[in-house]
């Protein structure tokens, strides 16, 4: 009868838990994310400022030091997720290619002034308390054994291949965005070569692209 | 998808991005909004019709300082919900000041007021309606609020569309006090109030799925 009793609890548990979790998690990512901040010791100072200095460069249109912002950026975002999803190691590289996402569709809302950290940070804890809302409540739909098991047998291979299919995922695309993304943005072209070879305007293919990558982001979000 | 191909794919082809997007944005936004409101309140309330004789008077003054304030002290919350990563200390404290401060005032003159005119003071002649006009001259600000948002980064969602909601219901207050005589300081610090909190209690419910990203 205890037994029962038991395997009853933890059953509710499981259906409760989830909820807990992310006040546990993002509480404990918040504390976190502050003593990073605030740490101050210098290698972490140098480390901001040169990363700072490559987004700023970036934001004002040097395309080479914005790739190696968002490359320095993509390791960093892997530690800093890795720590905080011990629990679900299979889904730190899609939630770094996530936040990476995020933080180039939210870079006009970086103020040179601010703290690159506290930005960045604020992003990927956003993402991330999204993501375990989002597990929450598919896991209170779902069988949670299921979910254990896939743990378990998941390794931690560093930086993975993210699970999603970029190809998949532009097919579904419109037109008018999947076109100016795969020339620009794949390709390599000029907005003046897109647009002559779609037979868009100019700023009809940078705003393809724009709301392209934002319908991206939220394609991703939602199958998650 | 490698995640080296995914930061390849961003960087390529990402050209300058315009500084001080979220100024501008709001700049739009507050603009728009005021317009559609003074539409509103022009179509169907119309200004107070001694609006000429009133500007003469201090409470008048006192009044629109009051909404301006607020819509300002707004407007700066807004903006620090609508960005990600930044310091949200200064919020409470600002957007508490002019409301502090027209409750002050209007303790003062409860306290020096007699018994029979307390209820005047408080109640004025529009109690009953002043609420719910200004909840509706907010509405234009509360589309263009949440436009502003939505189109930058807020990561509190619940707070980002309650400051939009607060926005809006500030700007109308300020439309509002151009048709509304009433002046005494109770009925401004309690009624205004209330009516601003109206769109702020509908941002704070529509925050969270209108703002997702």
């Amino acid at each position: 009868m205890p037994l029962i009793l038991k395997s009853t609890l933890r059953g509710v548990c499981g259906l409760v838990c989830p909820h807990f979790e992310i006040g546990a998690y993002s509480r404990a990512v918040v504390t976190k994310g502050c003593n990073a901040t605030n740490a101050g010791n210098r290698p972490a100072e140098r480390g901001e400022d040169r990363l700072r200095n490559l987004l700023v460069l970036g934001l004002a249109g040097d395309e080479s030091a914005y790739h190696a912002f968002l490359q320095e950026l993509s390791a960093h975002l892997r530690a800093f997720l890795r720590k905080r999803l011990a629990r679900l190691p299979d889904e730190v590289e899609d939630l770094v290619q996530e936040s990476l996402l995020a933080v180039h569709n939210q870079r006009h809302t970086y103020d040179a002034g601010q703290p690159l950290t506290a930005w960045i940070h604020a992003i990927a804890k956003y993402k991330l308390i999204d993501l375990l809302r989002r597990r929450a409540r598919r896991d209170l739909l779902t069988d949670p054994l299921e979910d254990e098991l896939g743990l378990a047998s998941a390794s931690d291979a560093e930086a993975a291949d993210a699970r999603r299919d970029l190809g998949k995922l532009l097919a579904q695309l419109p037109e008018r965005q999947r076109q100016p993304i795969v020339h620009m943005k794949l390709e390599g072209l000029s907005v003046t070569e897109t647009a002559r070879l779609t037979g868009m305007s100019e700023s009809a293919v940078k705003v393809g692209v724009h709301r392209g990558l934002k319908a991206l982001a939220a394609m991703i979000r939602d199958d998650a | 998808m490698k995640t080296d191909d995914l930061v390849t794919m961003l960087a390529t082809g990402a050209g300058a991005v315009q500084p001080n997007q979220a100024a501008r944005r709001y700049a739009t936004a507050v603009g728009c909004g005021a317009l559609g409101a003074a539409l509103l309140m022009a179509v169907l309330l119309g200004p107070r019709h001694d609006l000429a004789a009133a500007a003469l008077l201090p409470m008048f003054w006192v009044k629109t300082a009051f909404v301006i304030s607020f819509a300002a002290a707004s407007l700066f919350a807004a903006l620090r919900l609508s960005r990600p990563g930044l310091s949200l200390a200064w919020v409470p404290r600002v957007v508490s000041a002019p409301v502090v401060a027209i409750w002050l005032l209007a303790a003062a003159v409860l306290m020096r007021a007699d018994a029979a005119q307390r209820t005047v003071l408080f109640f004025g002649s529009s109690w009953n309606y002043c609420p719910f006009l200004i909840a509706l001259l907010s509405a234009p600000m509360f589309v263009a609020a949440m436009w502003a948002m939505k189109g930058l980064a807020p990561t509190r969602l619940r707070l980002a569309g309650a400051a939009a909601g607060l926005l809006a219901g500030a700007v109308g207050a300020m439309v509002y006090s151009v048709h509304c005589t009433e002046m005494a300081a109770p009925f401004i610090g309690f009624w205004y109030l209330l009516g601003m909190l109206i769109p702020t209690a509908v941002g704070t419910l529509l925050g969270p799925r209108l703002l997702r990203w």
